[in-house]
């Protein structure tokens, strides 16, 4: 192959082909993990919900729906502005690589944002289970178990995110120091698998949490 | 993008990506709206078929399942079924019992 000897292609490779294959085949081995780690909660949540239906709809109506669904734009945006910074490094833009990056932080740190102010709401509102908790008493203990789920699963994705964000600064600082080229872009490809992702979580988090039972209130 | 020379690579690549992009928003809408009709079970199910097909829809081209070898393409099936068979085993105890 012509492109034996680059400087992009560790010795251990063929070619870069392979190089990028095997970087990419490593990050969706990591996702699939990823996968039955996100899997189990909703597992959870899936039996519980079949035992107390009526309370985690009546729990589900009491989160900010507008806020779940402006989340899901902003995230399926940042999916968007990743993917063209992966196309940005494929074809060596360098400038809109590192502007659509930076974009895709923004709007994670958006994310991050609302969703700081909705668990300030729920802070507020009593409906963090423990001591505090407050809720219609038929319901009382059955929206603790919702509640907690609620807070795991997004708060553990809100984790997510947040190596997302280190991540992202790594990507930038890379594609600053020109270390990114349309022949070695493999860190921007894997990390766009890991944020594209975690926005796959949230697209199922958002149905299942904001909107069951919005329908019988 | 800058400059147009590298473009004629992949000319149709950021279009099939804003497409994409155009088709979740709708489906976003969609599974927002539905959920304040009554379908009975049919609510969960609508639900998470629209999931379903967003995933679907990011997999394959937002993470290029559609160029990618083979056996990157086992092993993301390979974590469907794991999950498939976490499910169903637990199910198949708690929803027997």
């Amino acid at each position: 192959m012509s492109s034996h000897g680059s400087r992009a292609l560790a010795h251990q490779f063929e070619d870069l082909d392979q190089q990028r294959e095997v970087a990419s085949l490593g990050m969706w081995l990591f996702l699939v993990t990823e996968v039955l780690f996100f899997g189990g909660l909703f597992l959870v949540y899936s039996i519980y919900r079949g035992w107390y239906p009526e309370a985690f709809a009546a729990s589900s109506h009491e989160l900010l729906v507008w806020a779940g669904t402006l989340n899901t734009v902003v995230l399926i945006t940042s999916s968007l502005t990743m993917a063209l910074a992966v196309h940005a490094a494929q074809t060596g833009h360098r400038r809109a690589l590192i502007g659509l990056l930076l974009a895709t932080m923004i709007l994670g740190c958006a994310f991050l944002g609302v969703k700081a102010f909705e668990y300030r709401t729920e802070y507020l509102e009593h409906h963090i289970p423990g001591a505090a908790f407050q809720f219609e008493p038929e319901h009382f203990l059955h929206a603790q178990i919702f509640f907690s789920l609620y807070f795991i699963m997004t708060g553990l994705h809100a984790v997510h995110m947040i190596i997302g964000l280190g991540v992202m600064a790594v990507m930038v600082w890379m594609s600053w120091r020109g270390l990114i080229t349309s022949e070695y872009y493999n860190p921007i490809e894997v990390s766009g698998l890991y944020w594209h992702f975690v926005d796959i979580v949230w697209i199922f988090l958002f149905p299942l949490l904001y909107l069951i039972g919005r329908h019988v209130h | 993008m800058s400059t147009d020379a590298p473009r004629a690579h992949a000319p149709s690549a950021t279009r099939v990506y804003y497409v994409v992009f155009a088709v979740l928003l709708v489906c976003t809408y969609l599974t927002w709206q539905v959920a304040y009709f009554d379908l009975g079970r049919l609510n969960t199910v609508v639900a998470l078929t629209i999931a379903g097909l967003k995933t679907t829809l990011v997999v394959w081209f937002f993470m290029h399942a559609r160029s990618s070898p083979r056996l990157t393409l086992v092993i993301a099936f390979g974590g469907l079924l794991w999950l498939a068979i976490l499910l169903a085993l637990t199910a198949g105890d708690y929803l027997t019992r």
